[in-house]
């Protein structure tokens, strides 16, 4: 298998594991929508289905996945970053 | 899909399309319960339906009851139906609804006899009622003829990226080629419900989708409760799903690019043909029962965290692309799509194999769920009883 995680849309600012990535340079990803490959710094241990962030987010932006907002940063987000309940909430319900 | 494409099911007297042959004992209330079970032990190649309501029900609430319940008599699966109440009159209505398909029913009420004479009258009728349907043969029918529905459950991100494409391309095959096939999870399109709206070709069916999710909106806010932990259910969030918005892109997958042919009150049955939306809690046993009251023969499940849930008179055919769910719970699980998050295998395969084990489970393979004696029979409740 070439790669960890895997991008819904090219705008998407999260990718989702596809197995359990380690913290480590240069993991490899995929964009599902058009095939492109990249690699990414991961910087947190990203469990199976868990998400990661592909580029820094400022507390308060939206996050970005299937090209649509599925929430807001709640606090500032690294590039590479497990992203979670724990630093995202919903916009609805909210 | 090929409009050719048939399977070996049971067409029914008004035409309906069924894939299994039951003879069910339907308690139109909580204390008939007892009745109904006494006769299905009794009787083999019967199934009680037991379920805790029916008393003091009213309004809407009374009349989805009564929906729900002739509508499972109703469902073509369903070969023939005793129903046994405590009154007359909500057990001649329920019977009434059921034999307007044409099949066999029979309805009888406790009060005045007892549980003892009851099970005996009842017994002697399903007796000759297993008889007719075990005789009636299976025959080749088009596949497009039987109506499908399909829900998620524990989801996972893995169910947004590999499972729910991989019933989204089945149902635009299905739906394109003619056939019948209903979605629905009305909490669960929070984030994405413009995306369905726009899906839904006919003005007046868009206004109805716009009306039922805007009321499941308001019995939700006006709770002003926290539902982490509840929609996203601690399992979706144990399998990386974050917020409501996700969760609700990974579901509306389902669909693929479908356009939406119609939407559908609870346990609504359909008056034409194609991609229908209905109304349904979010929770796998009540909407697939809901799913069954509006006529679908056969559910397909998608679960990333592994939902067991089955269905008495449906086979609830379970996807899964996680493959530790795979690993760990192999015995729910009827197809692996894992290997599309891998790469291993494409969308079109996916659907290719989904649309193989849709027909040898319509023509008589057990599913997983059947095997296991799943059997979650669940009324949906509007409001408190008076």
């Amino acid at each position: 298998m070439a790669h960890s995680f895997l991008v819904h849309a090219p705008d998407d600012v999260v990718g989702v594991a596809v197995q359990d990535i380690e913290p480590g340079p240069g993991v490899p990803g995929k964009i599902q929508s058009n095939g492109d490959e990249f690699t990414l710094d991961v910087v947190d241990p990203v469990p199976l289905g868990h998400k990661v962030a592909l580029r820094p987010l400022a507390s308060g932006e939206q996050v970005i996945k299937y090209g649509i907002a599925i929430g807001r940063a709640t606090r500032d987000i690294r590039a590479g970053e497990h992203v979670h309940v724990h630093n995202v909430k919903g916009e609805r319900w909210a | 899909m090929s409009a050719g494409r048939t399977f070996l099911g049971y067409r029914r007297a008004n035409g309906d399309v069924g894939c299994r042959n039951h003879v069910v004992i339907l308690p139109i209330d909580d204390i008939s319960n007892a009745a109904a079970e006494a006769v299905a032990r009794v009787v083999q190649g019967t199934m009680a339906l037991p379920h805790p309501y029916g008393r003091l029900q009213f309004g809407p609430d009374l009349e989805l009851h009564f929906r729900t319940l002739i509508g499972t008599g109703a469902n073509p699966n369903v070969a023939a139906a005793v129903v046994i109440g405590i009154e007359p009159n909500w057990t001649r209505r329920v019977a009434e609804g059921i034999a307007a398909t044409g099949k066999p029913v029979a309805a009888f009420s406790i009060e005045g006899k007892g549980d003892l004479k009851i099970i005996e009258e009842a017994s002697r009728v399903a007796v000759q009622m297993v008889g007719d349907a075990t005789a009636i043969q299976r025959e080749h029918i088009p596949l497009t003829d039987m109506v499908i529905s399909t829900k998620c459950g524990e989801s996972d991100t893995t169910s947004g990226l590999g499972s729910n494409p991989t019933i989204g391309r089945f149902a635009e095959r299905f739906a394109g080629a003619g056939g019948t096939f209903f979605f629905g999870e009305t909490s669960e399109l929070t984030g994405g419900e413009h995306i369905v709206a726009d899906r839904i070709t006919d003005p007046l069916q868009r206004e109805k989708f716009q009306r039922l999710f805007d009321e499941h909106q308001r019995i939700i806010l006006e709770q002003e409760a926290n539902l982490l932990g509840s929609q996203p259910t601690e399992g979706n969030i144990a399998g990386g799903l974050t917020t409501i918005e996700e969760k609700a892109l990974g579901n509306i997958q389902k669909i693929g690019q479908a356009k939406i042919d119609g939407v559908l009150e609870m346990a609504e049955a359909p008056t034409r043909r194609g991609l229908h939306f209905m109304d349904t809690s979010s929770a796998a046993a009540e909407s697939v029962t809901l799913f069954a009251a509006g006529g679908a023969a056969l559910h397909l499940f998608t679960t990333g965290q592994g939902n067991i849930i089955g269905n008495p008179i449906v086979p609830v055919l379970k996807l899964t692309a996680n493959p530790k769910t795979v690993r760990t719970m192999s015995e729910h699980i009827d197809l692996d799509v894992s290997p599309l998050i891998t790469a291993d295998m494409t969308l079109d395969q996916a659907a290719d194999a989904t649309e193989d084990i849709v027909v040898s489970t319509a023509s008589g393979r057990w599913c997983a769920a059947e095997i296991l004696g799943h059997k979650e029979f669940v009324l949906t409740r509007l409001h408190r009883t008076a």
